[in-house]
């Protein structure tokens, strides 16, 4: 695979979220406006190039039997720093998102990448490996997130498109991220088999 | 790629010793530096809130706050804003826990009589399109829903319950429980506040 093709697949072809299906927590949990799921998925993006590049330089030096707990210090290192910078400097942002950036360390996506992928490939693949699957998890959320906006509440990104007394609430409440996601993920498959 | 290391105990203790060190020293060195910041961001915050529920002030309110505990481990926060030095009004840092969601933190200023001049809500994890509509029911500004209006409005002499249990407030439509917490929110707030002043006076009195 090239390195281009390392980048790319994590858009449609493996996409994080509508193909792999991981990281559904925050997925669901918090794009019940376009915002939230950008931030969201920026933040797990930078949390995945980042320890994505240091596990891929380091992870031959670590015994297999301390593998995993040496990788879960690491990305956990990388959320705290996220989550330091978020509250400093978008922290309203910090405020709406919540317990679920702390609870990037947990996301399976990252564990997963580092596993799957950093620990086993060199530097550039890992690092253009996590961008992409961070891009493509920001893309999905945001995706979602303005769907459910949109129909929830008229808006997509705060600028009101109709008034939201037409807003559909149950898209902003938990059954529609489940409603929402589910025919995302139908027609990415459609796309994928065309 | 190099040689990988064997699973030995020494290399195990190692690998983990030095793993752990770098991190705790990136991430004391990322405090340090957005340690600013995040007070910084925290205080604007508290100010803007303040800002928006008393009247035009000139002095520090967060510099002459004071805090008085309801009960074991619950503090309301009292922030005095004065202009010329006279007292024009109190923001008072209050609380429920009886919201839908876990606790709702409110802001509400008094004047110095106890009338509610205005009130921000600060934190809530109230329904979506529901219970969130706190945020602005109890300040309408449509003459006609003056009924759910909380401003210009003395506790002391309307009664802050909902409509539904003989008060005098209108409830959100399909939020009662988040109607009532936050009720129950600024009377906790109005309460304190009272008690505080009513000492004050006897202080001056004397």
């Amino acid at each position: 695979m090239s390195n281009l093709q390392h980048f790319t697949k994590g858009f449609i072809k493996e996409n994080p979220t509508f193909v792999l299906l991981l990281g559904m927590c925050p997925t669901l949990g918090v794009t019940s406006s376009a915002i939230n799921g950008l931030g969201m998925g920026l933040a797990t993006a930078f949390v995945l190039i980042m320890s994505n590049m240091v596990i891929s330089m380091v992870s031959s030096q670590i015994p297999d039997k301390v593998k995993i707990p040496s990788f879960i210090v690491i990305i956990a290192a990388f959320v705290t720093i996220i989550s330091f910078l978020m509250e400093a400097y978008t922290p309203t942002l910090f405020i709406q998102l919540g317990v679920f950036i702390p609870l990037i360390v947990v996301n399976c996506i990252v564990l997963g990448r580092a596993e799957a992928f950093a620990s086993k490939n060199k530097v550039l693949p890992s690092i253009l490996d996590g961008a992409g699957m961070g891009l493509g998890f920001s893309m999905a959320l945001t995706l979602l997130g303005s769907i459910r906006e949109f129909l929830g509440s008229g808006k997509i990104f705060g600028i009101s498109l109709y008034s939201d007394n037409y807003g559909m609430l149950i898209f902003v409440l938990a059954p529609g991220a489940f409603i929402a996601l589910g025919y995302l993920i139908a027609i990415i498959n459609r796309i994928k088999k065309a | 790629m190099a040689e990988k290391r064997e699973s030995t105990f020494i290399n195990m203790v190692l690998v983990l010793f030095v793993v752990t060190l770098v991190a705790s020293a990136a991430l004391g060195g990322v405090y340090e530096i957005t340690k600013e910041p995040i007070a910084a961001a925290k205080l604007a915050k508290k100010l803007n809130a303040i800002k928006e529920v008393v009247p035009a002030f000139d002095n520090n309110p967060s510099e002459e706050a004071y805090k008085v505990g309801i009960n074991e481990k619950d503090t309301l926060e009292f922030y005095p804003a004065k202009k010329d030095g006279k007292l024009v009004g109190t923001a008072v840092k209050t609380f429920t826990s009886k919201g839908f969601g876990g606790n709702v933190w409110v802001m509400v200023g008094f004047k110095p009589d106890g009338t509610v001049y205005n009130y921000s809500v600060l934190e809530h994890k109230e329904t979506p399109g529901l219970g969130t509509k706190m945020v602005k029911w109890f300040k309408p500004t449509d003459p006609a829903r003056e009924k759910s209006s909380i401003i210009n409005k003395n506790p002391g002499t309307v009664n802050f319950t909902v409509s539904k249990d003989g008060g005098d407030i209108d409830a959100i439509t399909a939020a009662t429980i988040s109607s009532r917490a936050f009720l129950d929110a600024i009377r906790t707030g109005y309460n304190e506040y009272m008690k505080k002043n009513q000492k004050k006076e006897e202080v001056s009195n004397e």
